[in-house]
């Protein structure tokens, strides 16, 4: 079964809040698995949302992501209000990443995050501004 | 191969998940960066580590992963049982290090998860 009319959820997320990093992304699969979206779809989606949730907790103050499920298509939008991103070009580069030891000794910040959300989406986006935030728009097509 | 063959062979322990020992593994992936597990693993791999924070169910949940084997001795926490308990991934525990245990599943036929291990293969 696919949603009909479409589905909106969203979540807000806090910097640096370890304990829940996961959690909405979490959350949003759950929802596709009860609507039965197929599973290699789920998994994409699950993924770019769940790298796309760590970056915030990882690099920004706060933010909010939601999941726009519609009948053909699922969007994951990520907002943040952060010290955005200087050089987009170079974020998206494998293996660039500013992240502190202590992210990386959680078993993140290898700089695969953008690059592997990109890679998960059918259409991609990133836009953001130095001390203000990023924005990014992942659309999965079911 | 299924997860109680890949735990004989690695003679570890089961800390949790014992009704999950006929799920098949398809593939297996070693790391403590869980960057390369979101990047490069696929659906049904067993997840080799030597990281223990919650971080690594969160990673096996979204990826669909199987199951994850603690190496060289490591033992998580209660918190991260209770996580992947609620969350249905089985978690075994190996004193092995990540070296041995990956070669000794790799020698009983578990392939690797690499988008491409050789140019042109896929």
């Amino acid at each position: 079964m696919k949603p009909e009319t479409g589905i909106m959820i969203e979540f807000p997320l806090t910097g640096s809040d370890f304990e829940k990093a996961g959690e909405a992304s979490s959350k949003i699969k759950r929802v596709l698995q009860q609507i039965g979206i197929r599973p290699e779809i789920i998994r994409r989606i699950a993924i770019s949302a769940y790298e796309a949730e760590l970056n915030v907790i990882i690099h920004a103050f706060r933010g909010v992501i939601r999941a726009n499920i519609q009948p053909d298509c699922t969007t994951v939008s990520v907002e943040d209000e952060g010290p955005g991103i200087p050089n987009i070009e170079l974020a998206m580069k494998e293996g660039y990443s500013t992240a502190p030891d202590h992210i990386r000794e959680m078993g993140f910040g290898a700089g695969m995050g953008l690059p592997n959300m990109a890679r998960c989406a059918d259409e991609f986006s990133i836009q953001s501004k130095v001390g203000e935030g990023t924005q990014i728009v992942m659309t999965i097509r079911h | 191969m299924i997860l109680g063959d890949a735990c004989k062979l690695l003679e570890a322990d089961v800390v949790w998940g014992d009704e999950h020992l006929c799920s098949e593994i398809q593939t297996a992936c070693g790391a403590d960066l869980m960057s390369d597990v979101l990047a490069y693993t696929k659906e049904k791999t067993l997840l080799l580590t030597g990281l223990t924070n919650i971080q690594v169910v969160r990673t096996a949940e979204i990826s669909d992963l199987t199951a994850i084997v603690f190496v060289r001795g490591k033992r998580p926490g209660r918190e991260l049982i209770q996580m992947a308990a609620a969350k249905g991934i089985p978690i075994l525990a190996t004193d092995l290090p990540m070296f041995e245990s990956c070669g000794i599943l790799f020698k009983n036929g578990v392939k690797g998860c690499a988008r491409r291990v050789i140019p042109g293969e896929a």
